[in-house]
């Protein structure tokens, strides 16, 4: 792209932004754990793509769910950056930003928005979270919906554990959720023993 | 019926080409506003968009429109007289006629498409083909096909 082209979409995404015509804006940020890719539409932050998880894929099927007028836009993300970066050295207990729980309906996001009050530092099983959304015996729906999570970080599913304290699974690899945990305290730090 | 890719993925596939020819239609200092008046037509636009499946030749008739658009601002246009004088020529270049660019207007995208480019951006028929995402000998038809049927109309 030559310069007075690069120029001319910087000052394009300003204008699509002012002129309400930004659906989708994302960014990628890095992390202790890899690049994550970062979506928010005017309402709020919808999706968080994980290291392991492959970006096009993701800017696809926000595309096709959410709005195609998907557009870069690490300007609009940089208060969600903020607070992630925080969070990773440790010096951010509580994410402050607004949620758009669009793309997660009925069920699933009862046990999202559960998740997302249980607070630092601390872990809940897949029953418990079950029992929170209205139906006990659906612990495997619970666990899908932590599996599904469109949100992760943001929406602690990294949280929830089974019944017991074994790990259970997580969307971005359980070396992920075993790093989140041991970061918040919940396990020992097994690079330190 | 192809879904709409991201519209990122237009930019980055098309915002060269639509530069390109936006410095050939309007010169450097104007392509800047009449390239960001066409991506944002066609964010405007996109999300009701019904096909994909041509969206070079999409982007670069709104690009054309916005072309045209620039030089009626800078009021290069013709402005009606009581009385018809010469033709105004500027460096050898006879100005705009409103009504045989109504008829481009009117043609079908392609062919208005073709005919723009050939004669607004003085582009070869290479890469008109280029641009509509079709062959050189396609381009050429449209082409054809344009010119034949404004002829008719304009007799």
């Amino acid at each position: 792209m030559t310069t007075a082209t690069k120029t001319a979409t910087e000052r394009l995404k300003t204008r699509a932004a002012e002129e309400g015509l930004l659906d989708v804006a994302y960014t990628t940020s890095d992390s202790p754990f890899g690049p994550l890719l970062l979506a928010q539409t005017k309402r709020g932050l919808v999706r968080v793509g994980l290291p392991n998880q492959d970006q096009d894929e993701l800017l696809v099927d926000l595309a096709g769910r959410v709005s195609p007028r998907v557009l870069e836009a690490p300007a609009q993300l940089d208060e969600v950056r903020r607070e992630l970066n925080l969070y990773f050295e440790g010096k951010l207990d509580r994410f402050d930003l607004p949620l758009d729980w669009q793309l997660s309906g009925g069920f699933r996001q009862r046990v999202l928005r559960a998740i997302n009050r249980i607070p630092y530092g601390q872990t809940r099983s897949y029953t418990e979270m079950a029992r929170k959304a209205g139906n006990e015996r659906a612990v495997r729906a619970a666990g899908t919906a932590c599996g599904s999570n469109p949100i992760p970080l943001v929406v602690p599913c990294h949280r929830v554990l089974r019944t017991g304290g074994a790990l259970g699974g997580y969307g971005g690899g359980l070396p992920m959720k075993q790093g989140l945990l041991e970061l918040e305290g919940v396990l020992e730090d097994q690079s330190r023993t | 019926m192809t879904a709409l890719p991201p519209f990122q993925t237009v930019l980055d596939e098309h915002s060269a080409a639509v530069m390109a020819i936006l410095h050939g239609a309007v010169g450097r200092d104007g392509a800047e506003d009449c390239f960001q008046e066409t991506f944002l037509a066609a964010l405007r636009a996109y999300a009701k968009l019904n096909d994909a499946g041509n969206l070079r030749g999409w982007l670069l008739t709104i690009a054309h429109r916005k072309a045209i658009d620039h030089h009626r601002a800078r009021g290069r246009n013709p402005v009606p007289v009581a009385e018809v004088a010469e033709v105004a020529v500027e460096n050898g270049i006879p100005e705009p006629d409103e009504q045989l660019w109504a008829a481009v207007g009117g043609l079908p995208p392609k062919q208005r498409a073709a005919v723009a480019l050939r004669y607004g951006s003085d582009l070869p028929h290479a890469e008109i083909g280029a641009a509509l995402g079709c062959s050189p000998e396609a381009a050429r038809r449209s082409l054809h096909e344009g010119l034949k049927r404004l002829r008719k109309e304009l007799a």
